[in-house]
């Protein structure tokens, strides 16, 4: 097709110029299919950060227009008006405006709206044209238009709008190449049109109704698959079976496809360590770089495969629409804590890791909601403490069965920590919304999008990003920490050799905070692995491998018997409780301290997370030692 | 005004009415109308949670959940 066929006007202004990349903006209400026309355009050449102070993520991405010529392209959070009232909208809006700090204004804006809504969502061409900046207007899912029956005159809206509007479907690529061509050519100024009054919505539907009907908009059938699905997904019996299906399914996939992942993962981290440890000759530096650098950081990575599972799950989850059913079935029992429907991804993804957990909080519209939602996250039982639970459990707990062989004491034990993470989390969710953010009762609204069938390459570039976050940490944090607690163990150094670790700076620091642990039966070994673990709370186990002279964790059960000799069985379930409660992760604090905008509630929520930790830890203390 | 005002939330399943107006906070009125919840429009109850709360409605072309308590502070006529 022609590119000129859809154009409205002659006034073309070229926004690319050879050598400089101009800025183009995907704007567009929620569920439009935006992000995939972003990948589509961008492919791998994208990043995912944050708007500075605010929970909002950005997208930014580069779209190769020919062999010279490129765009870059920002993917701005789906909204359905202009005007700021949400943190959504302020961004939107500020970007738009050209307030965004390290953010150029836009050259030119692509509005995404779905073709099959087009009526309704043509209200949001009312405000974005009113802007003057050149607007491509993107008709997408193309398809689901066709497939129900609908259809619209790109050629006349255009000419009502004046502005180029092109039809396209994102999923099934067809319109790419046309964005493509007018991103390269030129984006027309808007022609100005008489607009309706913006802040009036009875006369901008009445607006966008009437540029519809002129475009001859057939409206398409009503989605039938998606009601049919929803009787199910939302029917009084089936509906929470099928909900607890797929938890079930996302958590048994956590735990048993990811474990042969996890078991590769950690074969190559070893191998490759003794690849290295035999390459280089025997030097302090040697062993800095394999015992503390790589299985160090090797001990965390290993969750990789862990974290991208949930991760691929909630993905299918919400391009599949039913993320959105979830938080319906899952928003009375929210409600009873004081939360909403919304709530319950981040706490379900908070026991895959808090960090992703809190940034999936931003779909929570309502403030309070979101904060008393990032502050009770943590206690989740997270991926992190996973390995300190096993390794303790199977130090200490004898497996003998409880119902019948499948679960035993040490599963009963596990299945107790996670209900433990839970049900602290639910109460501290409760306590918080009856005292400090008390507030009447959170406005709860949530548009259903249709069912549709997941896109596998709009699933890998999610992954992508969520691992990319992922290793960042474990190469800066983690890294850091581990090299710093190397050093400490092996300094100072006594007639040029690495003293005993009894004289070391990290035993002169765990002898230091002896006295505050003692009361839940911890040695000062213990005190320096509760160090260690304020980094991560997996560090621990490297840490104490590192302390008890056992090298990493190829020798599971060595480290197993040598913390039986310096824990009993209360001091241990001690330390898992402890586990269970203290916020022992830097990056969550940090990423706590960025989605709030500031130092006040990750000081809050460490405190009253150590609080926990300390006075649970010590009564478990106590009770276990009664019975043992 | 005279007549008795009907809610939302009296609509049974498979229910149709008209939008009359909202009784919410300006920024939650502002948002149900961007959504597609326009005074004037139809509005039809289409599932209800199984727990019984919250309904979603359909209107517009697009469906969106609200809370029992939302939706006895918007008012609707009979079609």
């Amino acid at each position: 097709m022609d590119s000129c066929h859809n154009t409205a006007s002659a006034t073309a202004t070229p926004i690319i110029n050879p050598g400089g990349h101009k800025l183009v903006a995907l704007i567009g209400p929620p569920n439009t299919g935006k992000s995939t026309l972003f990948n589509r355009l961008t492919g791998l050449r994208q990043r995912v950060a944050n708007y500075p102070g605010v929970t909002v993520e950005r997208h930014i991405g580069t779209a190769r227009l020919d062999l010279q010529r490129e765009v870059a392209l920002v993917d701005l959070p789906g909204v359905y008006s202009l005007e700021p009232h949400s943190e959504d909208e302020q961004v939107t809006h500020d970007v738009l405006e050209g307030k965004m700090a390290d953010l150029a204004r836009p050259d030119a804006i692509l509005l995404i709206l779905d073709a099959t809504s087009l009526a309704r969502h043509l209200m949001l061409a009312a405000p974005v044209l009113s802007l003057g900046i050149p607007t491509l207007i993107v008709l997408n899912m193309a398809d689901d238009l066709q497939r129900r029956g609908g259809s619209v005159d790109v050629k006349l809206l255009a000419r009502e709008l004046g502005a180029p509007v092109v039809l396209a479907s994102a999923v099934k690529g067809s319109g790419i190449e046309e964005i493509r061509r007018f991103l390269s050519v030129a984006i027309p100024r808007p022609v100005r049109i008489e607009l309706p009054v913006l802040n009036n919505m009875q006369s901008c539907r009445k607006w966008s109704g009437t540029m519809a009907s002129l475009a001859e908009f057939n409206q398409p059938a009503p989605p039938e698959w998606t009601y049919k699905l929803d009787r199910i997904a939302l029917h009084p019996v089936w509906g929470p079976l099928s909900f607890l299906f797929v938890v079930l399914i996302v958590f048994q996939s956590i735990f048993t496809v990811a474990k042969p992942l996890m078991e590769w993962v950690q074969l190559a981290i070893q191998t490759s360590g003794g690849w290295i440890a035999s390459a280089l000759p025997e030097s302090w530096f040697r062993a800095l770089l394999v015992e503390g650098v790589w299985s160090g950081v090797g001990s965390v990575i290993v969750f990789l495969p862990q974290i991208l599972i949930l991760f691929a799950f909630i993905a299918v989850l919400e391009d599949s629409g039913y993320l959105a059913r979830a938080a319906v079935i899952a928003d009375r029992t929210m409600a009873k804590v004081g939360l909403q429907g919304k709530s319950f991804i981040p706490l379900l993804s908070g026991y895959a890791c808090a960090i992703p957990a809190i940034l999936s909080t931003r779909t929570i519209e309502n403030k309070r909601d979101r904060i008393a939602t990032i502050l009770v996250t943590p206690l989740m039982t997270c991926s992190a403490r996973l390995p300190v639970y096993t390794m303790l459990i199977a130090a200490f707990i004898p497996d003998r069965p409880l119902l019948g062989p499948l679960f035993g004491t040490r599963a009963a034990m596990m299945l107790g920590l996670y209900v433990l993470g839970f049900v602290a989390a639910a109460s501290t969710a409760k306590l918080l919304k009856s005292t400090i953010f008390k507030s009447e009762k959170t406005p709860f609204l949530l548009e259903l999008p249709p069912y549709r069938v997941p896109r596998l390459s709009s699933i890998l570039y999610r992954l992508l990003d969520r691992a990319k976050v992922f290793l960042k940490r474990a190469s800066t944090t983690i890294l850091l920490t581990m090299v710093l607690l190397w050093t400490m163990a092996h300094l100072p150094l006594q007639n040029g050799v690495a003293p005993p670790i009894e004289q070391s700076y990290a035993a002169q620091l765990g002898k230091w905070i002896e006295p505050a642990i003692a009361p839940m039966g911890f040695n000062w070994k213990i005190g320096v692995g509760l160090i260690s673990s304020l980094a991560a709370r997996e560090v621990i186990v490297g840490t104490l491998g590192t302390i008890y002279g056992i090298q990493g964790d190829k020798d599971a059960v060595g480290l197993q018997r040598a913390l039986q000799q310096d824990l009993t069985m209360a001091s241990a379930v001690a330390l898992m409780i402890f586990f269970a409660f203290a916020l022992q992760c830097i990056s969550t604090i940090a990423v706590v301290r960025r989605e709030t905008g500031s130092w006040k509630w990750p000081v809050i929520q460490f405190t009253y997370m150590g609080v926990l930790a300390f006075v649970f830890g010590w009564l478990a203390y106590v009770v276990v030692g009664w019975f043992s | 005004m005279s007549l008795p005002a009907k809610s939302l939330a009296q609509l049974r399943v498979g229910d149709r009415a008209i939008l009359d107006r909202f009784e919410l906070p300006e920024d939650m009125s502002l948002r149900l109308m961007q959504m597609g919840m326009i005074p004037g429009c139809v509005v039809e109850a289409a599932h209800v949670a199984p727990a019984g709360d919250p309904t979603v409605y359909r209107v517009d072309g697009t469906e969106i959940a609200l809370r029992r308590e939302t939706c006895l502070r918007i008012l609707v006529k009979n079609e």
